[in-house]
């Protein structure tokens, strides 16, 4: 049936990219219906001959791929290719990807319906889309960087969509330059690759690792560190940066500036989940490297905590969500951490769904209030807008862990790695997670209580307007509804307990937790009821029942709460401090340095010194060699006398 | 014997002469000065056997250039006073520095360097030599080119001297670059405000 | 009997004579051109004395040339004189310092 996968995965990237290129650069011509068409024919199609190819390698057993498309440069041994890498686990990631950013394609239609920039919007998106299935699809490190880049370069647009807006403006700029630390650690760990295994080919990088392992590099003199723990740390801090860990997590809640559909896109499905996938792509790297995986655990777990606790104290609604993800990153940070690849990956699929769904619910909330997005003037949405308070429902259901959902199975199973692992961290990672649990269900039914039940606090105007979301909007909600409840019991035996990824993720013997787990593991029922006899599930349960004690039942408390602990609400609110201090010191060191060297280097020493001081010298030279020019003929025929007399002796009679 | 006579007689004429144009008051005198100085050197040159290049000094020189010197000098209504200003306060200084040159001038050309045995084998001439001939045939055979670029040099020289005196009628129009670029956007641009017609 | 020194001392003697011209008369320019002719014709008197003397005729080829390009010369001199005064009403050399640096 398919005697040429190769044409089939050309055309899955190829057609965003074709979308996209229509909708940009002809968006007039075509017209708005011209470039939502087009797109979302382009994605669909791109969906579809993804799910093809990943019914053709998963169930029908198909072989994998990885071909050298094109050579685009080649230096000295080096060639740089164009070439894709479909197994197991990038034929997942691009049905995700696909899938979701098509429900997103199509939601958009309803969102952006007014927008005077709508078939830019289509462009990006689309773009957005074709890069990243550049970066999963890449069969080695440049391709996987550019495609790195490019939903770098388009998140980046998208964030600052609304370009007239200040603070959008800034949060662009923001996410950019935080982005841009994270992606020189990512090519410092590419350039690493390059001079220790001498090839960007993942197959052949992933060949020679045991030749590598054994070998030091001195960064500071005197002190020996393993080549592959430097080249993994520099690999993650670029997934740092991606996937919005702490520190360089500061950039996703700014990013909310961006439209709605963006910030389903970027932060649940795709963008984000790029330095997840990209470490378990590089799994047989990480796993050489216990500091390394050490140092994601933690990292992770921070996030994860914390970044969850951010989320309580916000009031806009988009924020909310936003902190949730990076806590939710933050999870499937540590699975990586504890060698859970599998589970990172089934976390960040069952993510992807109802995060995306999560999401498009709060858009169409917002759309409902007319682009109100502060909860504390919402409430009591549930009457007018049922279909989204349900899918509400789900969603935040899927995303605390309720036994059954897919959000359960996966953070469950990331819970039970974590228990089982052995690496230094760990422990303070188990209890950040379990933790975490708990302040996941908090904020998620502080958001759905606020949201949606309660008083209505709205203006009168909005109140009079409320009205369920069009079609367009809620057809996608439902469809995403659907993966958020059941995806988790259909993946988690295959994914995580049966091979699935099968060569795609290597885990040494010493850290698999999840074959651990395994052993243990009696079918999704026994998994099921197994987590009642665990906390997790009542710390979930005790987050809800808090969440309506806190804002239905008795909605005065919260605010003796920040009253009474202002110190730490102080400290929530401004979030750890770090973007002050990142503002203050960074960018205001920055700009310091910069001021500087601008009026040391540039105005004193080039332009005082150099620059004007040239013309200085020989404005005062040529001052005192003009006199010698006073425009007299009998001054040159004096002084040409002169010079033969000069000739003369010097020459003929040698006298000088 | 002959010879050094006419010599001798011929070259104090022409150091008189030549000392009298850069001397005399009137500018007419000195014109008159230098063409008897031109005369001098020509005897001289026909001493030296260069008969032809001796008529051409006089047919030319004196009969072209020095005319056209005369013609400029009397045509100039020129104020004498003025430009003999300064000719006391700087005798000395061009009496000096022309004794210097001389002095050492003379040192090199002095006898010592070309005495006689240095160019001892003066060519004696047949009776039927041309000098004309001689240097027709130099000029058009080994210095052909140089010649008809002296042509062409002289082709320029008259067409610079008419374009330069020439006060041409002003028949055409042309542009003039240089005020076109100099131009300033507030000689040609006037901004008016009025409000809209109705018509 | 003559000697090529002979003919070089009075051609330098003529050569500083129009040097002492110029300097004498610096506000003049026809005494300055009339002093330039002079210069060329000492020059001229040693071309053609060498050229006597060595028994080449290519001394007196080249006073040929030399007369032509003092001939344009003193075309171009004295028409460039000639708009000078046109357009100053003078030829005092101490007035035209408008190049200056």
């Amino acid at each position: 049936m398919f005697e040429n996968m190769e044409n089939i995965y050309l055309a899955i990237v190829i057609a965003p990219l074709l979308g996209s290129v229509i909708a940009g650069l002809f968006g007039r011509v075509i017209g708005r219906a011209g470039a939502h068409w087009v797109t979302i024919i382009g994605v669909g199609v791109s969906s579809i001959l993804s799910m093809v190819a990943f019914k053709y390698i998963v169930f029908d057993g198909g072989e994998e791929f990885n071909q050298t498309i094109y050579t685009w440069l080649s230096i000295g041994n080096l060639d740089i290719n164009v070439g894709f890498l479909v197994d197991r686990l990038s034929v997942t990631m691009m049905v995700v990807v696909t899938f979701v950013s098509w429900m997103i394609h199509i939601y958009t239609i309803g969102y952006m319906h007014d927008d005077p920039g709508y078939q830019r919007f289509f462009s990006y998106i689309s773009l957005f889309t074709f890069a990243m299935l550049m970066l999963v699809m890449s069969n080695n490190f440049m391709q996987l960087f550019f495609g790195w880049e490019g939903v770098g370069l388009v998140s980046y647009l998208l964030i600052g969509f609304w370009y007239k807006k200040d603070t959008a403006i800034f949060a662009n700029l923001k996410a950019f330059l935080v982005n841009r630390v994270g992606d020189f650690g990512f090519l410092l760990g590419i350039a690493g690759v390059l001079l220790y295994f001498g090839s960007l080919d993942y197959v052949d990088v992933f060949s020679r690792t045991a030749a590598v392992e054994g070998q030091t590099i001195q960064i500071l003199s005197g002190h020996d560190w393993s080549v592959m723990t430097v080249i993994c740390i520099c690999l993650f801090i670029g997934a740092m940066g991606k996937s919005a860990q702490v520190p360089l997590h500061v950039w996703l809640p700014d990013s909310m500036e961006g439209p709605t559909p963006i910030s389903a896109l970027i932060h649940a499905a795709t963008m984000v989940t790029a330095g997840i996938f990209m470490v378990s792509r590089m799994s047989p790297l990480f796993e050489l490297s216990e500091t390394a995986l050490s140092f994601i655990l933690v990292i992770g777990a921070i996030t994860a905590l914390f970044m969850g606790l951010l989320g309580l104290v916000q009031n806009d609604i988009k924020r909310v969500i936003a902190y949730s993800t990076l806590s939710q990153l933050g999870y499937m940070t540590v699975a990586l951490g504890a060698s859970a690849y599998a589970a990172a990956m089934f976390h960040l699929v069952t993510h992807a769904f109802f995060k995306a769904l999560l999401f498009l619910a709060a858009g169409s909330v917002i759309i409902g209030m007319h682009h109100e997005q502060d909860m504390r003037k919402m409430g009591g949405l549930y009457k007018y807008m049922p279909i989204t308070w349900f899918t509400s429902l789900v969603g935040s259901l899927a995303l605390i862990g309720f036994p059954g959902t897919s959000g359960f199975y996966s953070k469950d199973a990331i819970i039970e790695a974590l228990h089982h692992s052995h690496l230094p961290g760990s422990g303070f990672a188990y209890f950040a997670v379990v933790a975490g649990v708990f302040i996941t269900a908090l904020y998620s039914f502080r958001l759905f209580f606020m949201t949606f039940h309660g008083k209505e606090r709205m203006d009168k105007h909005t109140w009079d307007h409320l009205h369920e979301s069009p079609k367009v909007v809620t057809v996608p909600l439902t469809i995403l509804a659907i993966p958020s409840v059941i995806l988790g019991a259909f993946m988690i035996g295959p994914v995580l307990f049966q091979g699935y990824f099968g060569d795609a993720i290597v885990v040494s013997g010493a850290h698999d937790v999840l074959t651990e787990i395994g052993k243990s593991y009696h079918g999704v029922w026994g998994f099921t009821l197994h987590a009642f006899k665990a906390a997790p599930v009542y710390l979930a349960l005790a987050g809800v029942l808090t969440a309506w004690l806190l804002y239905i039942k008795f909605p005065h408390v919260p605010a003796i709460f920040a009253d009474k602990l202002g110190f730490l609400h102080k400290l929530l609110l401004e979030k750890y401090y770090l973007d002050k201090f990142n503002q203050a010191f960074f960018a205001g060191g920055t700009r310091k340095i910069g001021q500087m060297f601008w009026n040391i280097g540039d105005v004193r020493i080039i332009d005082g010194f150099f620059v004007n001081g040239t013309a200085l010298t020989v404005r005062w030279f040529s001052g005192i060699i003009r006199t010698l020019q006073s425009g007299y003929l009998y001054d040159y025929a004096f002084a040409m006398i002169i010079g033969l007399l000069l000739l003369l002796a010097v020459f003929v009679h040698h006298l000088f | 014997m002959i010879e050094q006579i006419v010599f001798y007689c011929f070259a104090a004429m022409l150091i008189f002469s030549a000392g009298m144009v850069v001397s005399m008051r009137n500018p007419v005198v000195s014109v008159l000065f230098l063409v008897l100085s031109f005369f001098s050197c020509a005897a001289i040159w026909l001493l030296l056997q260069a008969e032809f290049l001796a008529i051409v000094l006089i047919l030319v020189y004196v009969g072209a250039v020095m005319v056209l010197f005369l013609f400029v000098v009397m045509m100039l209504d020129i104020n004498m006073t003025v430009l003999r200003e300064g000719f006391v306060k700087f005798l000395p200084v061009g009496i000096g520095v022309a004794v210097l040159m001389l002095i050492s001038m003379g040192l090199i050309v002095g006898s010592s360097q070309f005495d006689i045995a240095a160019v001892a084998s003066v060519a004696q001439h047949d009776p039927g030599y041309s000098n004309t001939k001689e240097l027709g045939l130099a000029l058009y055979t080994n210095y052909l080119y140089p010649f008809e670029i002296a042509g062409i040099i002289l082709l320029v020289a008259i067409i610079a001297a008419i374009s330069l005196t020439m006060r041409k009628p002003r028949t055409h129009k042309t542009p003039k670059p240089e005020k076109q670029v100099s131009v300033k956007r507030k000689d040609r641009v006037r901004l008016v405000k009025m409000k809209a017609e109705k018509e | 009997m003559l000697v090529l020194s002979d003919f070089l001392i009075l051609a330098a003697i003529l050569f500083c004579i129009s040097v002492a011209g110029i300097f004498i008369n610096r506000k003049n320019v026809i005494i300055l051109l009339m002093c330039i002719e002079l210069m060329l014709l000492s020059v001229n008197l040693n071309f053609v004395a060498f050229s006597h003397f060595l028994g080449d005729i290519g001394g007196q080829v080249f006073v040929f040339f030399i007369l032509t390009v003092a001939a344009a010369e003193a075309a171009i001199g004295l028409a460039i004189l000639v708009v000078l005064f046109r357009n100053r009403n003078t030829i005092n050399v101490a007035d035209l310092n408008s190049m200056k640096g």
